[in-house]
């Protein structure tokens, strides 16, 4: 009642039905890949939430304090205004552990589901046209995900953060010319300065969040105006998208997805204790803990720095310092070549079409070894950010460790990336649908070159629709209104157009848009409901339930008959 | 009207949703109350994630179960718009009296804009220390200087005996204690085991080194006594201290830099200059 009056009285101010007719019947593809850039999205909810909160109680200011609060080892002990405040919020602040602690997990999650959000668009190959855009859009908001992770993990002053933020600063100024220019311009003097944390701070809680909620706003923008990929399958085209509308389906689904997350964060936060900076202590220019390991986020740099050999450039009495090569350098190129990917591949590929179905990995093996290459080369670099803890736990020098380690990140990659290209092309070439089938021959044959007509195969236009027999769009009137479906009868496949069509025309012309030159056919009415896993599934239980009854009844109808009154009993 | 029709509930159905709102509602009272009772972070953490999980469960299956899941369909209308729409837009765009059109007009507006986002710029400046010091000065410049004694970390002043055989002992200048590039080191070692005189000199063996890595700055904070190899936590490189604090070992490239020293008339140590070379990692003009 209450929302009926209040719908009519926003469509008398705004006109909001026809667009909340075609919002709510939107069309978003079933396939859990689909789900990982909203796992991203409700982190940073969870993430914009619990900052909210820790915002109210975080003092950034590295003036003196004398601690006072629950933790007794500290007491009384002059640390930073910035320290002293985690600290009440750890310890004295009710919830306030609970929140902080999500608000770190929440971090870890959010970066990795980005990842492996990108990991998917890459695989697939999302990012072709018309999809470039947002995919440098994506690439932006991971840099800036970084960032907002590492000047986070930075403002509490304690003796961990304060170790990684000098080796970030280090490296800053390793860059020649500029580097030491840079790093007084953003600390306003030597580390550690007193603007140090304030300018921090005022990065982590207002620059960095506004402009990736503006990012994220262009990047939905974008996907509600260019739609879903797909990948391919019965009666999906480069001209539709096929799966779940948006209301009530998704809607429904995607709460639940956003329940989930938050569930998880909570957990987390609750149960498993993340940077204990009490346990830390508080930065103190003159100590260091051991084993220092950062954030996973940045471990694939600390991992770099460790690896690469003592290396200096000393140019004309200047000198360009060991950490510039792999923190500025491997970094730098990092990210360009994320950014320059999907207009690398159009150049190589010379593949300049449209793209709304998706490949698989196996489509495109070339693209698949790269990513895998990458993939690796990165991972090595993670597990050599925590060099040190392997050699203890393995009780050997760490310096062989490290010698490993630099021989893997170098060989392992190339290994594995013509793993993938093999496996691909396997995969491709045989019947095989799974890497589980694949047999030695398959392998084998793997091992020549792509043919030149093979390379073109994952993009060859569709079959146009007369070659495609049995198809057929099916209209009929609906009330006033009209609508219409796709039927595959050879294929059992029967999909409905997401919405009606006010006339007969409208209702034809969206047929036509999705399934071009298949032929139409007018039918008198609905014709029966799609087969719907629930219906299908409860007929079968129907069935099986009804079975199953008449058997047991008739079981112990002989039984008795048997055994007359006197039988046995069941106990 | 007819609508596509929801199958009825299949029996259960609604009960699991229910129970499962339930059970969220259980957790978000057992949340309160937990606030309430004085609050305990685990067990706040657990009614959250309870009510949160419930709401997922309940929506999941609500979602899957009760609502049509699958078998719809939307057209794509592709990109580019059609060709007349484009040519209207650029009609409309280049029309005689159209702005973009008056070329001289748009050049001084460029050149006004530009001026401005370049005055923009310059407040940045502002960012700057205040003092005005060239970073690079900055950089050379340490607390220590000749006369300047070394104090302990509790503040006292130490003589040489106070550093004993086989131990490191953190060091700090005297009225700079808190300075970033300050901390120092002091170790006594065996002359004769020195395979490089130091650079900065001795003292019957006492050396005195900065405390911040040559890599990328971090305090080198683990002794090996008896190697005399100093260890840094942050990359495990490792430095030398019978040659001269020499790098024998992970990323770091660089000698420590030494700190002359003396005794003074008073018996204290003090410095008799700075560092050999700017403490901490490298930089473009770093002599
Ligand atoms: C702040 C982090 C991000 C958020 C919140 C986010 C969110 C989303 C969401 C909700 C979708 C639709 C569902 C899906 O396809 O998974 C999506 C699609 C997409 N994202 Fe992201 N994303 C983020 C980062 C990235 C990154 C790092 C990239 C790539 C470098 C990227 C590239 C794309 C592309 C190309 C699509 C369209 C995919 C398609 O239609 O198949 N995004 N994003
Ligand atoms: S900072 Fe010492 S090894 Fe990197």
């Amino acid at each position: 009642m209450i929302m009926d009056r209040l719908a009519r009285a926003l469509d008398d101010r705004l006109r909001l039905s026809p667009l909340t007719r075609r919002a709510l019947a939107k069309v978003f593809p079933d396939h859990w890949s689909f789900m990982l850039g909203e796992i991203a999205l409700y982190s940073l909810v969870a993430l914009v939430l619990t900052g909210v909160f820790l915002t109210l109680f975080f003092d950034p200011s590295s003036a003196d304090r004398v601690y006072h609060g629950s933790y007794a080892p500290l007491e009384g002990t002059t640390t930073s205004a910035a320290y002293a405040s985690t600290m009440r919020l750890s310890w004295d602040v009710r919830a306030g552990l609970l929140i902080r602690q999500t608000h770190h997990w929440a971090a870890l999650i959010f970066v990795a589901a980005i990842l492996v959000h990108l990991v998917r668009i890459f695989f697939t190959g999302a990012f072709r046209k018309p999809r470039e855009a947002n995919w440098l859009v994506g690439v932006t908001m991971l840099m800036l995900a970084l960032a907002n992770g590492f000047t986070g993990y930075s403002m509490p002053d304690d003796l961990l953060s304060g170790l990684g933020l000098r080796i970030i600063v280090s490296v800053v100024e390793s860059i020649p010319v500029v580097g030491s220019r840079l790093v007084s311009l953003g600390l306003g003097g030597e580390f550690p300065s007193d603007e140090m944390i304030p300018r921090l701070f005022v990065t982590h809680v207002l620059l960095v969040p506004a402009a990736l909620v503006a990012l994220v706003s262009v990047h939905l923008a974008m996907i509600v105006r260019q739609k879903h990929t797909q990948f391919p399958g019965p009666g999906r085209t480069e001209h539709n998208v096929v799966g779940s509308r948006l209301y009530p389906s998704y809607s429904l689904r995607s709460l639940a997805l956003l329940a989930w997350v938050l569930a998880v964060l909570f957990a987390l936060g609750g149960l498993v204790q993340i940077n204990p900076v009490w346990l830390y202590g508080p930065f103190d220019p003159a100590q260091a803990t051991s084993p220092a390991q950062p954030d996973w986020y940045v471990a694939w740099g600390d991992g770099a720095l460790r690896l690469f050999p003592p290396w200096e450039i000393r140019l004309a009495g200047h000198l360009v310092p060991a950490p510039f090569f792999p923190g500025v350098v491997l970094g730098g190129v990092t990210f360009l070549a994320l950014y320059a990917w999907p207009f690398l591949e159009r150049w190589c590929t010379g593949d300049r079409r449209a793209h709304q179905l998706l490949d698989r990995p196996r489509d495109h093996p070339i693209r698949t070894g790269v990513g895998v290459t990458a993939l690796t080369f990165f991972a090595v670099l993670v597990v050599a950010a925590g060099d040190d803890i392997i050699a203890r736990l393995l009780r050997v020098p760490v310096y062989d460790v490290l010698n490993v380690l630099r021989v893997m990140v170098l060989v392992l990659p190339l290994l594995t990336g013509a793993l993938a290209v093999l496996l691909a092309r396997a995969l491709r070439r045989s019947e095989a649908t799974h890497l589980g089938d694949l047999t030695r021959a398959d392998l084998r044959a793997a091992r020549r070159p792509a043919r030149a007509d093979e390379r073109t195969t994952a993009d060859e236009p569709e079959l146009p629709a007369p070659d495609r027999p049995g198809e057929r769009i099916e209209l009929w009137p609906d009330g006033e209104q009209w609508r219409w479906r796709y039927r595959n009868e050879p294929a059992g496949v029967a999909i409905l157009g997401n919405r009606k069509a006010p006339t007969e025309r409208e209702a034809a012309d969206s047929a036509r848009l999705a399934y071009p030159g298949v032929d139409h056919v007018m039918v008198p009415g609905p014709p029966p409901p799609p087969p719907h896993p629930v219906r299908a599934a409860l007929r079968r239980w129907a069935t099986t339930a009804i079975g199953a009854s008449l058997l047991a009844a008739a079981l112990r109808h002989r039984r008795r008959r048997r055994w007359g009154r006197n039988g046995p009993r069941p106990k | 009207m007819r609508r596509p029709r929801v199958a009825p509930a299949p029996p259960g159905v609604n009960g699991r949703i229910i129970l499962s709102f339930l059970v969220s509602a259980a957790g978000a009272i057992g949340f309160a109350v937990t606030y309430g009772l004085g609050g305990q972070t685990q067990w706040e953490g657990v009614c959250l994630a309870v009510a949160f999980a419930g709401l997922a469960i309940g929506l999941a299956i609500w979602g899957r179960r009760l609502v049509p899941v699958g078998g719809y369909v939307e057209e794509h209308e592709g990109f580019p718009p059609p060709p007349e729409e484009q040519a209207m837009v650029a009609a409309v765009l280049t029309a005689p009296d159209s702005p973009v059109r008056r070329r001289g007009l748009l050049a001084a507006l460029g050149l006004a804009l530009t001026a401005l986002g370049v005055a923009a710029l310059f407040p940045l400046r502002s960012l700057l220390p205040s003092d005005r010091t060239r970073p690079v000065r900055a950089r050379e410049v340490t607390p220590w200087g000749p006369g300047v004694r070394l104090l302990n970390a509790d503040g006292r002043p130490l003589r040489p005996g106070d550093i004993p055989a086989g131990s490191v002992v953190t060091v700090f200048p005297e009225g700079g204690a808190d300075a970033g590039d300050a901390p120092a080191f002091a170790v006594r070692l065996r002359p004769e085991r020195f395979t490089r005189p130091p650079s900065a000199g001795h003292l019957d063996g006492l050396v005195v080194y900065s405390l911040l890595c040559t890599h990328a700055g971090c305090p080198v904070r683990l002794y090996l006594k008896g190697t005399g190899r100093l260890l840094c936590p942050c990359h495990q490189s490792s430095f030398d201290l019978f040659a001269d604090a020499q790098p024998v070992a992970g990323p770091a490239a660089r000698r420590l830099p030494g700190l002359p020293i003396e005794a003074d008339a008073d018996g204290y140590l003090r410095a008799t200059g700075g560092f050999t070379a700017p403490p901490g990692a490298g930089y473009w003009s770093r002599p």
